[in-house]
C-alpha cells in the first residue's frame, strides 16, 4: 500500500521538472519550425505567407551559411585539437609526484571560470592588440612585425581563445581518470620493462579513452554554440571569415529581423547539434548500466 | 641513489608544471595587475609586472562612472535565484528518480538531458518574441526563468547521482517510523544529502554567473549582468586597459574564488557521471 502511495507521489514530484522541460523543448521549438515556413520579416509586416522549403533553400544555399559552417568546424575541431592534446599532457604532468601541486591545479583550473565577455575582451585588447597588446610589444622586442590576429587570422585568434577556456576543463576531466588508473599494472610493466611510450600508448590512453570521449562530446555541444566571444572580438568579420552557424543565425535573426530565414537557419543548427547528441548520449547511457 | 634520482625527476616535473601553468595563468595575473596600473603605465611598450605606481583610480573610476554595482546586483540576483528555484524544483525529482525507479527512470534522465544539447539559437526567436510580448525582456526574472531552465537537467543529474550513494534502507528507518515523504524528504534525506546539494548550487551559480548568450541578448541596461556590462567595452574610446581590467577583475575574482571550491563538482556535474 505504502509503494503504491510513494508511487503517485514520485510521479507527482516528477511533474514541475518534466512539464517544465517539455514546455521550454517542444514549445519555442514547434514555435521555430513553424516560422521557419513562413515569409515572415519583423520590419515588413504582412501577412506572413506559408512559402513551404523556401527558407531553407535560401539559408542553405547562401555563401554565408557554407563558409560559416565551415568555420564551425574548424572551430570546433581546433579547439578540440589542442585542448585535448594539451589536456593530455597536462593531465600527466599533474599527476607526477611535484611540490606545490595544489597551486599549479589552481592556476591551471582558473581561466575555466572566467566569463567568456571577459577572457575575449582581455585576449583580444591586452595581449592581441597589433599596437598596445604584449605580444606586439613582444614582437617588437625581438624585432619581428606584429601580427594583427583579429585582421589577418581572425578565426585562428578566436579558437585561441576558446582553447584557453577549456583546456582547464579536458585538463581537469583527464587528470581524474588518470588518478583512477591502477598503480599496480605501471609497476608490473615497469618490471617487464616498457618504457615511457609503450606504457603511455599500452596501459594510460585505453584508460583514458572513456574520458576522452566524454571531453570531445560535451566539448562540442558548447562549442557549436560559441556566441559571446566572437561577438565582442570580431563580429564575425572580416567579411564572414569569423562567423560560426550560431553567429550567423543571431545577425539573420536578431540584427535583419529575417524570423523565416533565421528559424530556418536553427533548425538546422538543432540538426548538427543532434547528430552530435546522439553519440554522446549512448556513451553516457551506457555509464548507467555500470 | 634512487631517491636521488626521483628527487631530481620530481624537480624537473615541478619546474615543468609550474611554468606551463604560469603561461595558463598568466592573462588572469595580467589582468589583474593592470588594473591596478594607470592607463598611460597600461599601454607602455615597455611593461612592467611589479614595478609601477600602484593605484586604486581605475577601480574607482569604474564604479564612479557606471552602475556598476547594479550589474554585480543583477549578477547576483539572475545566478542565486536561478540556482535555488531550480533546486526546489530538481530536489523532488532527483529525489523520485533515485529511490522510486521505474523502467522508465532512465529514459526520462537521457530525455532530461537531451534538452541540454538542444542548441540556443534553435529557439532563440521564439524565447526573444514571446519575452517581448509578456514584457520580460531586459528583466531579472525572465533571465532567472531561463537560466533556471537551462540548468535544470544538470541540476536534476547531480542531485540525482549524490541521492543515488544514500542508502535506501536510511530513508526506509525513517518511514517505518511513521514519517510522511514530506518528513523524510526534509528531515532524513536533506540533511544527510547536503554536501551535494551544497555543491550542485554552487556549480549553477557559478554557471549562471557565467553564461553569455541569454544575458547578451534579451538584457539592455536595466537587467544586465556582469557578462554584458563587460561587453559594453568592446567599442571603447580613448585609454581604457586599465579600466577594463579593473571592471573584468571585479567581475571574476568572485566567481574564481568560488570555482576553487568547487574543482570536483565540476568533474560530476559537467560529465553527467560519465567520468567520476
Amino acid at each position: 500500500m505504502a509503494t503504491t502511495n510513494s508511487r503517485t507521489l514520485a510521479r507527482l514530484m516528477l511533474f514541475p521538472s518534466v512539464v517544465l522541460l517539455l514546455a521550454w523543448m517542444l514549445v519555442p521549438l514547434c514555435m521555430t519550425l513553424y516560422f521557419s515556413f513562413l515569409d515572415y520579416n519583423l520590419l515588413t509586416p504582412g501577412n506572413n505567407e506559408f512559402i513551404g522549403f523556401l527558407n531553407y533553400e535560401f539559408f542553405l544555399t547562401d555563401p554565408a551559411f557554407i563558409t560559416s559552417f565551415f568555420n564551425t568546424l574548424l572551430l570546433v575541431g581546433g579547439v578540440l585539437l589542442i585542448t585535448l592534446g594539451g589536456g593530455i599532457g597536462l593531465a600527466i604532468l599533474l599527476d607526477q609526484a611535484i611540490w606545490g601541486r595544489n597551486y599549479v591545479r589552481i592556476m591551471v583550473l582558473a581561466p575555466f571560470f572566467v566569463m567568456p565577455t571577459v577572457s575575449a575582451l582581455v585576449w583580444k585588447n591586452m595581449l592581441m592588440n597589433p599596437v598596445n597588446g604584449l605580444f606586439a610589444h613582444f614582437a617588437d622586442w625581438i624585432g619581428v612585425t606584429p601580427i594583427d590576429f583579429f585582421a589577418q587570422i581572425p578565426l585562428l585568434s578566436i579558437i585561441i581563445i576558446v582553447s584557453w577556456q577549456w583546456l582547464p576543463f579536458a585538463a581537469l576531466i583527464l587528470l581524474t581518470s588518470i588518478q583512477s588508473l591502477d598503480r599496480e599494472q605501471l609497476e608490473a610493466a615497469d618490471l617487464d620493462g616498457a618504457g615511457p611510450f609503450s606504457k603511455f600508448y599500452y596501459i594510460v590512453l585505453p584508460h583514458l579513452g572513456r574520458a576522452i570521449t566524454a571531453v570531445i562530446l560535451i566539448e562540442t555541444i558548447f562549442l557549436l554554440s560559441i556566441f559571446a566571444e566572437i561577438l565582442v572580438t570580431t563580429s564575425g568579420g572580416p567579411g564572414y571569415e569569423s562567423t560560426n552557424i550560431t553567429y550567423l543565425i543571431y545577425t539573420q535573426s536578431l540584427l535583419q529581423f529575417d524570423v523565416g530565414g533565421g528559424s530556418a537557419g536553427g533548425i538546422v543548427a538543432v540538426i548538427i547539434a543532434n547528430i552530435v547528441a546522439i553519440f554522446l548520449m549512448r556513451l553516457i547511457g551506457k555509464n548507467l548500466e555500470d | 641513489m634512487s631517491i636521488n634520482k626521483s628527487n631530481k625527476s620530481k624537480l624537473i616535473y615541478t619546474f615543468l608544471a609550474w611554468t606551463i601553468s604560469s603561461l595558463i595563468f598568466f592573462p588572469i595575473l595580467w589582468t589583474l595587475i593592470t588594473s591596478f596600473k594607470t592607463e598611460a603605465e597600461a599601454i607602455s611598450s615597455s611593461p612592467s609586472l611589479f614595478m609601477f605606481d600602484w593605484t586604486l583610480e581605475n577601480y574607482e573610476e569604474v564604479l564612479a562612472r557606471s552602475p556598476y554595482f547594479n550589474h554585480f546586483w543583477n549578477s547576483i540576483v539572475i545566478s542565486l535565484g536561478s540556482s535555488i528555484l531550480g533546486l526546489l524544483i530538481a530536489i523532488p525529482a532527483a529525489w523520485s528518480m533515485a529511490f522510486v525507479q521505474t523502467k522508465r527512470t532512465k529514459n526520462l534522465l537521457m530525455w532530461m538531458l537531451s534538452t541540454k544539447m538542444l542548441p540556443p539559437v534553435g529557439v532563440l526567436i521564439p524565447i526573444y518574441l514571446l519575452f517581448r510580448n509578456f514584457g520580460l525582456l531586459d528583466t531579472k526574472l525572465g533571465l532567472v526563468i531561463v537560466m533556471t531552465l537551462i540548468n535544470l537537467p544538470i541540476m536534476v543529474w547531480m542531485l540525482y547521482t549524490y541521492f543515488r550513494e544514500i542508502p535506501s534502507e536510511v530513508l526506509e528507518a525513517s518511514r517505518m517510523d511513521g514519517a510522511s515523504i514530506g518528513e523524510e524528504i526534509l528531515y532524513v534525506l536533506l540533511p544527510i544529502a547536503l554536501p551535494g546539494i551544497a555543491s550542485t548550487l554552487l556549480l549553477n551559480v557559478i554557471l549562471a554567473w557565467n553564461e553569455a548568450f541569454w544575458t547578451l541578448i534579451l538584457t539592455a541596461a536595466d537587467a544586465a549582468p556582469l557578462t554584458a556590462f563587460i561587453a559594453s567595452y568592446s567599442s571603447p574610446e580613448g585609454l581604457f586597459y586599465a579600466k577594463l581590467s579593473a571592471a573584468s577583475a571585479m567581475a571574476i575574482v568572485p566567481i574564481l574564488i568560488l570555482g576553487w571550491f568547487s574543482q570536483k563538482q565540476l568533474v560530476r556535474g559537467l560529465s553527467f557521471g560519465a567520468v567520476k
